[in-house]
């Protein structure tokens, strides 16, 4: 027993070492940064989450939704809804929201089977926009403009003492029990879509996703796979809106524009079209992209004051979208993409000179 | 009786402009089998640059065809270097990269002209005639009037002219085009160039009713969007009549129908959009789409 796991973990391929070096970074990092940076990392977690989920529906089925923010929005104000009219335990209302909102993918997943890629871009897109004003509509269940206040939930004592021990400081906060229930659900949801992933309905969406007909000609189940993909990404978005709006606190019509829906997009591109890592590493940069780069543009002194604040405004658009546009020229599998396609050339150096040139495949060849 | 014909009139109004905008995606659609998701925000920039002249001291009726024409060679200067690195990619690869040109368009407006509302300056008085008892306002007519002298003007070059007939040839028969001395390549800039110019003129026309900031086209392009598949996304006239029935549809459904008001006027726009898109993909005017597997 002993000796297999000891071959298991000696023959353990170093991503098994990453993913296990980025899980205690993760579990470890409230304890040494304040309870404010804990909850930005919150927002990085929520938005790896949803990102997920988009990356299943476009990276790996190769339909494409530009109306994520509104799934967000829809799964937030379930939470939301349930918590304030009906009293529910907020734990609860987190997978209530995943369900409510994957249910309603799933349906829209059903008319989108008739939409060519392009047409499903316009609908989507036309839905992110009219969006909030949607949810303004029913004012006595949505609070109107106003919106409804979510009350930040408390750690239950158990995490505060546990917490309060490891840190020897004060006990948990609302915002790091946040963050640690954001952390939980991002695991418990990447460990699923890596799952999901490499079995049977991972190689039959990629099937779909690369030769439709040829995959229908091997029995897959196209209409069935397709609608499946939408729901679970829907699922996925539920989940993270639930939680980002337990996070901030508050869901309103603006919480949700059509930039939101933008920023996911950008964030699965840049970190890289299916790809497990990539929804991580474009949670760290759409979140992080707006904020660094406007700090770093109002630390300039040389900077006039007048042009720094016009570039927190329009700085993060400019940047995302010419970013999309190279990154789609230059680097169409995103950060993830070019890492890989580092590493393994590094290995191939490091094999010798004799195995350069072999022609070996990438492992997953270019998605859009 | 009197409202009626008055909301009919803004109606056609709203709907000549957004012909206008469907009439720029039909053109690059027609060229390249792409929905370019920038056209609302580069005829919103467009319009700044109107803005700009004019408020520097030129003549609205110089500005005008001046900024069309240096939107046609923004719009070829974006073909050249955005689109053409990633002319034979996948669909997605493209819809992705027009988004980000959207984006970029956006916030270049944002950082050079700033957040602030504008008032765009009209050339046409606020007034309303009077036709045969019912009153319409002068301005109304007179964005019907533009957008029609616009819209027969490209009619006349695609149908009546050596370059529209290239164009033409160039986006339905790639290869033998091409066999036949075409540069298809520089034939998409072409297209996009004068799908840039068309926008503008939805951007300018729209500026005086709305007002001019960055995200001033994001309702408009939705409503272009209905009109183009309402029409059939590849047929010039089928935009025409797609945008003048949208235009009507939503500003009789917002001043009739209680429960759309003016807040859900755009989920109009998008019930349009999925509906046909659901019962009847190819609109109005466009043909059975037939795929060969």
């Amino acid at each position: 027993m002993y000796r297999q796991v000891q071959q298991r973990l000696r023959s353990a391929p170093p991503r098994y070492w990453l993913v296990l070096v980025l899980v205690l970074f993760f579990i470890g990092l409230p304890t040494v940064i304040t309870s404010f940076q804990a909850s930005e990392w919150t927002l990085v977690l929520i938005f790896a989450i949803v990102i997920m989920g988009l990356n299943i529906l476009v990276g790996y089925s190769g339909q494409i939704s530009l109306g994520h923010g509104a799934l967000m929005a829809l799964g937030a104000y379930t939470s939301a809804i349930l918590i304030h009219r009906y009293q529910v335990d907020y734990l609860v209302t987190i997978p209530i929201a995943g369900l409510v909102t994957g249910l309603i993918g799933f349906l829209l997943g059903i008319p989108a089977l008739r939409l060519s890629a392009l047409y499903l871009a316009l609908a989507t897109f036309a839905l992110a926009v009219v969006t909030p004003s949607l949810i303004k509509r029913p004012a006595g269940l949505t609070g109107g403009v106003q919106g409804i206040l979510i009350s930040s939930p408390d750690p239950p004592q158990f995490a505060k003492d546990a917490f309060a021990s490891v840190t020897s400081g004060p006990p948990m906060s609302s915002d790091q029990w946040m963050y640690y229930l954001s952390l939980i659900s991002a695991l418990v949801l990447f460990w699923l879509a890596w799952n999901l992933i490499r079995r049977r309905p991972g190689r039959a969406l990629r099937a779909i996703r690369d030769r439709e007909v040829a995959a229908a000609s091997y029995g897959i189940n196209i209409a069935g796979y397709k609608t499946m993909a939408f729901g679970i990404s829907a699922f996925y978005a539920g989940i993270g809106g639930s939680l980002y709006g337990l996070a901030i606190g508050f869901v309103s019509p603006d919480t949700f524009p059509l930039a939101l829906s933008f920023q996911l997009l950008v964030g699965t591109v840049v970190g890289g079209l299916a790809s497990i890592a990539g929804p991580l590493i474009g949670g760290v940069f759409t979140f992080w992209l707006p904020i660094v780069s406007s700090q770093f543009v109002g630390s300039q002194s040389w900077i006039p004051a007048q042009i720094a604040s016009v570039f927190q405004k329009a700085g993060p658009a400019v940047t995302y979208g010419a970013l999309l546009i190279v990154v789609m020229i230059f680097a169409p599998n995103g950060v993830a993409g070019l890492i890989r396609t580092g590493y393994m050339r590094l290995q191939a150096r490091l094999r010798g000179a004799g195995d350069r040139g072999t022609g070996q495949m990438p492992p997953d060849p270019q998605t859009v | 009786m009197q409202e009626l014909i008055q909301q009919v009139v803004s109606g056609l109004a709203s709907g000549a402009i957004f012909a206008s905008l469907a009439l720029a995606l039909v053109l690059i659609y027609n060229a390249m089998g792409l929905v370019n998701f920038a056209q609302g925000e580069m005829a919103m920039f467009a319009t700044f640059i109107a803005f700009t002249l004019i408020i520097h001291g030129l003549n609205y009726w110089i500005a005008f065809p001046l900024t069309l024409g240096i939107a046609f060679v923004a719009g070829v200067v974006i073909e050249r270097v955005v689109i053409r690195p990633v002319e034979r990619a996948p669909v997605l690869t493209l819809v992705i990269v027009t988004l980000g040109l959207a984006t970029l368009v956006n916030g270049a407006a944002g950082f050079l002209f700033g957040y602030v509302p504008r008032s765009f300056p009209s050339p046409f008085s606020v007034q309303t005639i009077n036709i045969l008892g019912a009153f319409a306002s002068f301005q109304d007519l007179s964005v019907i009037a533009v957008c029609g002298i616009v819209l027969i003007a490209i009619y006349l070059l695609l149908q009546r002219t050596t370059i529209g007939l290239t164009l033409r040839a160039a986006a339905h028969h790639p290869e033998p085009s091409r066999l036949l001395g075409v540069r298809v390549s520089w034939m998409l800039a072409l297209g996009w160039g004068l799908a840039s110019a068309v926008g503008a003129v939805s951007g300018i026309m729209v500026a005086p009713i709305l007002l001019l900031e960055p995200n001033m086209m994001q309702t408009i392009i939705i409503y272009a969007f209905a009109a183009a598949v309402l029409g059939g996304i590849e047929s010039p006239l089928g935009a025409v009549v797609g945008g003048l029935i949208v235009g009507l549809t939503v500003n009789l459904a917002g001043a009739y129908v209680p429960f759309v008001g003016g807040d859900l006027e755009l989920a109009v726009a998008l019930a349009i959009i999925v509906g046909v898109l659901v019962i009847k993909p190819n609109g109005l005017f466009g043909r059975a789409a037939v795929r060969n597997v």
